[in-house]
C-alpha cells in the first residue's frame, strides 16, 4: 500500500491525487494526504506518475509495513520503479526494452 | 439515487470505462463522427487491470498458415467453444489497431533482426498513450466519475447514464443515444493487480435495464503472486518450483496445467515457490519485460531466482474468466437497444470459449471488441432514428431506490460475497452440494439487499459495487450449476469429464431469480443447417 509521501520532494502538484485509480489520495493546501490507504490497491501507478520520486508505495498489499522514511531515503528503491519502465530522461532507453516476445510460447 | 448536484451532458456515444476497450471504443466512435463522453470510475489511463500490469498481445502476422495454427491451437483448451469467424475478425482488428498503436509512438522493442516486435504492450506506456490518443479524438473524459445506473427512455432502449463525481462530491447524468459498457470484469476486490476498480458494476448496470449475459460459469482463474503482495503476473512462474514448507516438491504443481495442485496444497498449509528454472539470459530478459513483477521482491530483499518466497492464488473472476455481458451481433451489441459491450465487460467466449492462458487474448478482445463496440454504438446514434429529446428515467435497483428497509450497507456485503467465491474448494473444485448452499446464502443476502433502502450519499459507490459483485457471484454459480461437465476453466468434482453433448453456451439473466438457459453453438447450428 502507499505509505510514504515525502514532504521534502512534494511540489504539491496533486499528479497522485488525480491518477490513483482508487482515489486514496486528497488535496489540501499543500502536501495532498494518503486519505483512504485502505482503498490502495498496490498498483504501484502513483509512485510511477510522481515526477519527483516522492511517493513510496510498500509491496505488502493487506498490511501497513511501517517504512522508516530517513533509511528509505538514503537507499536507492524511491523513484526505482519509473527508472525501471524508462519514464525518467536518464532511462528513456528503457521504454521500449521490452524482452516478452523471447519469454512468450517458450 | 438520493438527489445530488449534478453536472449533465447531452452527446451520441458514452462510453462506461476507460480501459483498452473504453478508449478504443471511444476513439473509434468519434472517428465515426459522433461526439462521445467517457467516464472512468477511476482515471483514464491508470484505471483497470492493464494500466498496472504487462499484457501480451494476440498479434500474430496476416500469414494464413501462422493465423490458423494459433486458432486452432486453443480449441481443446478453451473446450471448443470459440467462434472461428470472430477469432479471424479478432487477429485482423488487433493486427490493424497495434500496428496504428506503432504509428501513434508507442515504443515497440525491435529484436536482433531489426523487426519491430508486436506481441505484448506494458500497462502504463499503452494506456498513457492511449488517454493521450482519447482525448486528441475530441473525446470528453471525466475521472474519478463511476457510473451508477443506466437511463432508459419509454421504449425500454438505454439513453445514458448516471453517476457520482467523486473528487467533486457531486454526481453525472450523461443523456445519450448509444452506451457502450466498457467497465471491466469482476475480480471481487481480491487485489489481483490494478483490479479492485472491476466489480462487475457493468454487469449489474446492463442486467437492469434486461442485458443478458453468457459463459459465467468460465469464471474461475486464480492468479499466482507473492502471499503477502499484489502482483499476479503468471507468465514467470513457468520457470518455478513449488515446494511445501519442509521443502519437498508440490507435486503437479506448476503455472500452466499444474496450478490446481497448487491450489490444493494451499488448502493444506503454505506453498513456496522459486524461480530457479530461469537461466541467465532469461532472468535478464524478466527484468526488462515486467519491471513491476520485480517490486515486491526488489523492496523486501528477496532474490527470487535464489530464494523461495511464500505465494498465494488471487482470484481473477470474470477479468480473466471468459463470462460477461452477451454480444448478439458483430457490432458488440448487447440483447438491449442502444446497449453495446466491449472488453471484459463482454463476453470472451467467441475467441477462448471456456478459458483464457493469460492476458493475451483479452488484450486482442479489448481492442477489437472496443472499435467494433464504439463504431457499432456511433453508427446506431446517427442513424437508428433515436428521438432527440426523449423521456429518459433511471434504471437502477439496488442501493438507489427508497425502500421501507435499513440503508443497504456495503461494509458488509462485500466480505460476505468474497466468502462465497475466493475459497477454493467452492469455486476452483465446484461440485452441486457445495455450489446450492452457496446460492442459498448468496441469494439471501440479495433477498435482503434488494429490500434495503437508497444508501447514504458517502456509501453509494461501495454499496453498488457489492452489490454487482453479489449478482455476480449468483450468475456465476448458478451457471456453475447448469454446466454438468467440466470444460474449459470450468471444473466439476462430480463431473470430472468433458461431455460431448454439451458444447453449447449458458445464457444467464435476471436479478431477483437468476436464469439459466442452453445456447448451441454456431457449429451445431450449421451441422444441422446442412443436413
Amino acid at each position: 500500500m502507499i505509505e510514504v509521501i515525502d514532504a521534502e520532494r512534494c511540489t504539491s502538484c496533486d499528479i497522485c491525487v488525480n491518477v490513483c485509480p482508487t482515489n486514496v489520495f486528497d488535496k489540501t493546501n499543500g502536501v495532498p494526504v494518503i486519505a483512504r490507504q485502505a482503498d490502495c490497491q498496490t498498483c504501484f501507478l502513483c509512485e510511477l506518475y510522481c515526477p519527483e520520486d516522492a511517493l513510496f508505495v510498500s509491496p505488502f498489499a493487506e498490511v501497513v509495513e511501517g517504512i522508516d522514511v530517513v533509511a528509505l531515503k538514503q537507499g536507492t528503491l524511491l523513484g526505482s520503479y519509473r527508472r525501471a519502465v524508462g519514464w525518467t530522461d536518464e532511462t528513456r532507453q528503457l521504454r521500449s526494452a521490452d524482452r516478452s516476445y523471447r519469454l512468450l510460447g517458450r | 439515487m438520493t438527489a445530488v448536484g449534478a453536472v449533465e451532458y447531452d452527446t451520441d456515444v458514452l462510453v462506461l470505462g476507460g480501459g483498452p476497450a473504453g478508449t478504443w471504443a471511444a476513439i473509434a466512435a468519434a472517428e465515426n463522427g459522433t461526439r462521445v463522453v467517457l467516464a472512468d470510475k477511476g482515471f483514464c489511463g491508470t484505471s483497470g487491470a492493464t494500466a498496472a500490469a504487462g499484457t501480451g498481445v494476440w498479434y500474430v502476422d496476416p500469414d494464413p498458415a501462422r493465423r490458423e495454427a494459433v486458432m486452432a491451437s486453443r480449441e481443446k483448451m478453451g473446450g471448443y467453444l470459440q467462434d472461428r469467424q470472430w477469432m479471424a475478425r479478432t487477429l485482423d482488428c488487433t493486427y490493424a489497431q497495434s500496428n496504428r498503436l506503432a504509428e501513434w509512438g508507442y515504443p515497440y522493442p525491435v529484436d536482433d533482426n531489426g523487426k519491430s516486435q508486436r506481441t505484448s504492450l506494458q500497462g502504463p506506456e499503452y494506456m498513457r498513450l492511449m488517454r493521450k490518443r482519447t482525448k486528441a479524438a475530441g473525446v470528453t473524459i471525466l475521472d474519478h466519475s463511476p457510473a451508477l445506473e443506466l437511463l432508459v427512455d419509454d421504449s425500454g432502449a438505454v439513453a445514458g447514464a448516471a453517476g457520482l463525481r467523486r473528487q467533486k462530491d457531486d454526481g453525472w447524468i450523461v443523456r445519450a443515444r448509444a452506451v457502450v459498457i466498457a467497465t471491466g470484469g469482476c475480480a471481487f476486490l481480491s487485489k489481483t493487480l490494478g483490479s479492485n476498480v472491476l466489480t462487475g458494476d457493468g454487469y449489474l448496470m446492463a442486467a437492469e435495464v434486461g442485458a443478458e449475459l453468457t459463459s459465467m460459469e468460465f469464471s474461475n482463474p486464480y492468479a499466482i503472486s507473492p502471499a503477502f503482495g499484489s502482483v499476479t503476473k503468471t507468465l514467470f512462474y513457468g520457470w518455478a518450483s513449488f515446494t511445501y514448507e519442509d521443502g519437498s516438491i508440490v507435486p503437479g504443481a506448476a503455472s500452466k496445467g499444474g496450478r490446481s495442485a497448487i491450489a490444493r496444497a494451499l488448502t493444506q498449509g503454505p506453498v513456496y515457490a522459486r524461480l530457479d528454472k530461469a537461466d541467465e539470459e532469461v532472468r535478464r530478459s524478466m527484468r526488462a519485460s515486467q519491471p513491476n513483477f520485480f517490486l515486491p521482491f526488489d523492496r523486501t530483499g528477496i532474490d527470487p531466482f535464489t530464494q523461495r518466497f511464500p505465494i498465494t492464488l488471487r482470484l481473477e473472476g470474470t477479468v480473466r474468466g471468459t463470462g460477461g455481458l452477451r454480444i448478439v451481433d458483430e457490432t458488440c451489441a448487447t440483447s438491449v437497444p442502444g446497449l453495446y459491450a466491449a472488453g471484459d465487460a463482454a463476453t470472451r467466449e467467441l475467441i477462448c470459449g471456456g478459458f483464457t492462458g493469460g492476458g493475451s487474448h483479452n488484450a486482442a478482445w479489448a481492442m477489437s471488441s472496443g472499435t467494433w463496440a464504439g463504431e457499432g454504438a456511433a453508427n446506431y446514434a446517427r442513424l437508428a432514428g433515436v428521438p432527440p429529446r426523449r423521456r429518459v428515467a433511471r434504471a437502477g435497483t439496488v442501493a438507489l431506490r427508497e425502500r421501507s428497509g435499513r440503508p443497504f450497507a456495503a461494509a458488509q456485503v462485500a466480505p460476505d460475497v468474497q466468502a462465497e467465491v475466493f475459497p477454493y474448494e467452492l469455486n476452483y473444485f465446484r461440485e452441486a452440494g457445495r455450489l446450492r448452499a452457496s446460492l442459498r446464502r448468496l441469494d439471501a443476502l440479495w433477498t435482503t439487499a434488494s429490500r434495503a433502502g437508497a444508501s447514504a450519499k458517502d456509501d453509494l459507490l461501495r454499496a453498488r459495487e457489492a452489490a454487482s459483485m453479489l449478482a455476480t457471484a449468483r450468475w456465476m454459480y448458478r451457471s456453475a450449476l447448469a454446466r454438468q461437465e467440466s470444460r474449459g476453466m470450468h471444473r466439476r468434482d462430480d463431473f470430472p469429464d468433458q461431455d460431448e453433448r454439451l458444447r453449447s453456451y449458458v445464457t444467464s439473466g435476471g436479478l431477483d431469480e437468476i436464469w439459466t438457459s442452453p445456447r448451441v453453438h454456431t457449429d451445431a447450428v450449421a451441422a444441422e443447417a446442412a443436413e
